[in-house]
């Protein structure tokens, strides 16, 4: 069984192909990293995945059962930027958004959620933040509250867009031991990601992307300089700077 | 003396119920919906006005419920049909309100409601308009219709504390938690449109902008609490409709135009003398880590 | 109808024709740039600021002269565009509330003048009523005569930029790189802005002047993907809508000048929506099938 697969999909923006032809299937436990160029539609990817954006056509299955179905298996960690941060909350409050289908219609919080979602804080590090404004917090802290709060949701399959970008120290550990828990609780995540030089290190598995899969499986299998040069077009060694990948590549 | 109370009770019922649910819209950072729908109920209210033939409240309720939610849906069709939100929402609502006013001008004089009325109210004949139950009054009809509202809307934001909060922070997250984000959102429009349709009798359907919007934005500069921003924006509303009452009595001028002109000193003193994010503690801020 | 050619035969109502004719052109190609710029709604806000400006104006001389309105007006709408850009800039407080605040203080101040006014001001209405919806009726021929050549002239100023405002409106940098005075353009765009606000309000009224300058250019992109094409094809929609609405609300004595220009706008541009040659639902349709 697998914990998602997805069959066909396509994504047009402006009639202009973002994604076609994508059929791929993660293994239950797994750690896929989603990596490729700019512009090769990995956010794109996790997002119709995640139903946030229309597509042409294509099914997404998880656990063998349609994602409508399956929609509290699921937990996600967006992008820090695409939310306000002037809205007037604090970091708990966030983190309790992730108990919300543990909750219920018309009930509020009740001590057990709280404390759980504290918990959630503390495991990322930030147990001294809860009732911190989330206005008030840095980069790399706001990326810890969305940590926890994906932790608070307590799913089975996780996505991640591009957790590490821009992140501290503090917040790259925190992600990097929060993955590896997850995995040995025997989850599944996802994670769009941009560094090549750490891939080998996060991951097991690798889905290489431009607009449609050019590879996908385990990591030692699909992330050869052959296959990265079919991804990023031969180009590849002006992305990274001072990469292993990219001193074979020279 | 009760005839200047009803109209201050009047003021504060406006101030609170568009204040709060106004403020909501701020933080949706849908303002000009609010703007927008609150020029269109008149549409709503004049067809009620030509199906019913009198100008009641049930039926003026559910006209602007129903002009309010379709201005919201022509606004999003257009918009996702590729014309940018700020266009599509003016192309809305100056064809449903222009609409409005020119049937406004079929009804002639048989009823009072004309295009003065529908654009600064008329607070001051609010007292007199009572609500007679066998030859007993009960004080004035707005009033009534200002407090059902309120409540139903409290009641509402109540129950969906929850979901308006999630959605309205992060919506494509509450989407994926299973959040019925378009339900929440056609929530608050009706919310909007009936806050709107009750107010519209004393402050007209423009000034009601004023006390949607001006509220919750002071209150944003205020406060970073959820709770206690709806507060606040009470607050304001209600300083804001006593205050404006006060100039228009000392000036004899519009009471709405005062409540709206109020409200944006209000604005004003936050913008700069807000403790939290006031441009004077900004520039004091920066001055210091420089 | 010979009733109905009576009323054209008048020459005010001739002067009243060419006017709006004149207004709806310029209103519709001045828009268009206001709309690629994305400022629909900060020109709806320079509408109604303009109410105060002209109150400000009549409480000082005491007399309904339009000129001295349209400095009245200028200056507040200037104003308003200002407070909106500072308060995006120095607040936490995000653009659509800026100018929702603006557009609904700036008008609740007006209507507060203008009861002052009604109020105190003795025998001499002014009329200032009219300047919320317009009434063409209430025209006497030097405001028409006014309203015919500040349109022409707003027509020609724009034609003269015709190249400057299509370079900084498609791609500001580019235009800033090769030398043009790219604030200055956006300054005397926020003029011309200000100008048909001015030149318009007592026609069309504070309140939808805006849809003026919205709903004829949004109409044009129906047909159109040429910016240039798009400006004329925008002035004729904008001048259509004026010519009909005045007409109508002649000859239908009861109907308000503006919102009778503002429908006829809306009515084109929903045929656009319907029927139009680039994007339109009909054409949609057709190439599915």
């Amino acid at each position: 069984m697998h914990a998602l697969s997805v069959n066909n999909l396509a994504v047009t923006y402006d009639k202009q192909p973002v994604l076609e032809n994508v059929s791929f299937a993660v293994p239950e436990g797994s750690l896929t990293g989603i990596i490729g160029p700019n512009g090769a539609g990995k956010s794109t990817l996790i997002k119709s995945i995640l139903h946030l954006l229309p597509t042409l056509s294509g099914n997404v299955t998880v656990f063998d059962e349609p994602y409508k179905q399956q929609k509290k298996l699921i937990g996600y960690v967006p992008q820090r930027s695409e939310v306000d941060w002037d809205f007037p909350t604090d970091a708990l409050d966030v983190v309790l958004m992730g108990r919300y289908s543990h909750i219920g219609w018309f009930k509020r919080a009740n001590r057990k959620e709280i404390e759980w979602a504290k918990t959630c804080l503390d495991k990322v590090g930030m147990a001294d933040y809860a009732n911190r404004q989330i206005s008030q917090l840095s980069g790399g802290q706001q990326q810890r509250v969305f940590l926890a709060r994906a932790l608070a949701q307590d799913a089975k399959v996780y996505f991640m867009d591009e957790p590490f970008s821009g992140v501290d120290a503090a917040t790259e550990k925190a992600i990097i031991k929060l993955m590896k828990e997850w995995k040995q609780e025997g989850k599944t995540v996802l994670v769009v990601h941009h560094d090549l030089q750490t891939v080998e290190d996060y991951f097991d598995h690798v889905l290489l992307l431009n607009k449609t899969p050019i590879e996908y499986g385990e990591t030692q299998k699909v992330f050869t300089l052959d296959n990265l040069e079919r991804a990023y077009g031969g180009k590849i060694a002006f992305l990274q700077r001072g990469t292993a990948v990219t001193q074979e590549v020279k | 003396m009760t005839y200047a109370l009803w109209i201050i009770i009047t003021g504060c019922l406006v101030g609170v119920t568009c204040g709060v649910t106004g403020s909501l819209l701020v933080l949706r950072k849908m303002s000009m919906i609010a703007d927008a729908i609150s020029h269109t109920v008149l549409l709503g209210i004049v067809g009620a006005f030509f199906v019913s033939q009198s100008l009641n409240g049930i039926p003026m309720l559910i006209g602007a419920g129903i002009v309010g939610i379709l201005t919201a849906f022509f606004v999003e069709s257009l918009h996702a049909s590729g014309v940018q939100s700020d266009a599509a929402i003016g192309v809305v609502f100056t064809s449903l309100f222009a609409l409005g006013v020119v049937l406004i001008s079929f009804i002639g004089d048989q009823v009072h409601l004309d295009t003065k009325h529908a654009l600064m109210g008329e607070i001051a004949f609010v007292p007199w308009d009572t609500l007679q139950v066998n030859g007993v009054s009960y004080g004035p009809i707005a009033v009534w219709m200002l407090g059902s509202v309120l409540i139903l809307n409290i009641l509402l934001i109540w129950l969906f504390y929850k979901e308006i909060k999630i959605s309205t922070f992060d919506p494509q997250y509450a989407k994926i938690i299973g959040v019925p984000i378009v339900f929440v959102h056609y929530l608050l429009m009706t919310m909007v449109s009936l806050s709107t349709v009750a107010s519209f009798d004393s402050v007209g359907a423009i000034l009601v902008v004023a006390m949607l919007i001006v509220p919750g934005a002071t209150a944003y500069l205020l406060t970073d609490r959820f709770f206690t921003l709806l507060l606040i924006s009470a607050l304001i509303g209600i300083l804001s409709a006593i205050s404006g009452y006060g100039i228009a009595y000392v000036w004899n001028v519009s009471i709405a135009g005062a409540m709206a002109s109020a409200a944006g000193v209000f604005f004003l003193l936050a913008i700069f003398l807000s403790p939290k994010h006031g441009y004077i503690i900004r520039k004091v801020r920066n001055s210091r880590y420089s | 109808m010979s009733a109905f050619l009576d009323i054209f035969s008048g020459a005010n109502v001739q002067w009243v024709l060419i006017g709006s004719l004149l207004l709806g052109f310029a209103s519709g190609v001045i828009g268009s740039f206001v709309l690629l710029k994305k400022q629909s709604l900060i020109s709806d806000a320079m509408a109604h600021a303009a109410l105060p400006g002209v109150c400000i104006m009549y409480i000082i001389f005491e007399i309904k002269s339009v000129p001295l309105f349209l400095v009245g007006a200028t200056i507040t709408s200037l104003i308003a565009t200002h407070s909106i850009q500072a308060i995006i800039k120095h607040s936490r407080v995000k653009s659509d509330a800026a100018i929702g605040i603006i557009i609904s203080v700036f008008f609740g101040f007006g209507i507060v003048l203008l009861t002052y006014i009604q109020q105190n001001s003795s025998g001499n209405q002014a009329g200032l009523d009219s300047f919320i919806f317009g009434q063409a009726a209430s025209l006497v021929r030097s405001d028409v005569e006014l309203i015919t050549i500040g349109a022409f002239i707003l027509v020609i100023i724009t034609a003269l930029f015709f190249k400057e405002f299509k370079l900084t409106t498609f791609d500001p940098q580019f235009a800033q790189g090769i030398g043009l005075p790219v604030s200055f353009l956006n300054g005397l765009l926020l003029a011309l802005v200000v100008g048909v606000v001015v030149i318009g309000i007592q026609m069309v009224g504070v309140v939808l002047i805006a849809a003026l300058l919205i709903t004829p250019p949004l109409a044009a992109r129906y047909w159109t993907e040429n910016l240039g094409v798009m400006a004329i094809l925008g002035g004729i929609f904008g001048a259509l809508s004026g010519a009909s609405g005045a007409i109508l609300s002649t000859v239908m004595e009861n109907l308000p000048t503006g919102p009778m220009m503002v429908l006829s706008a809306s009515t084109i541009f929903f045929l656009s929506l319907l029927f139009g040659s680039k994007k339109g639902i009909a054409l949609k349709a057709v190439r599915q099938v």
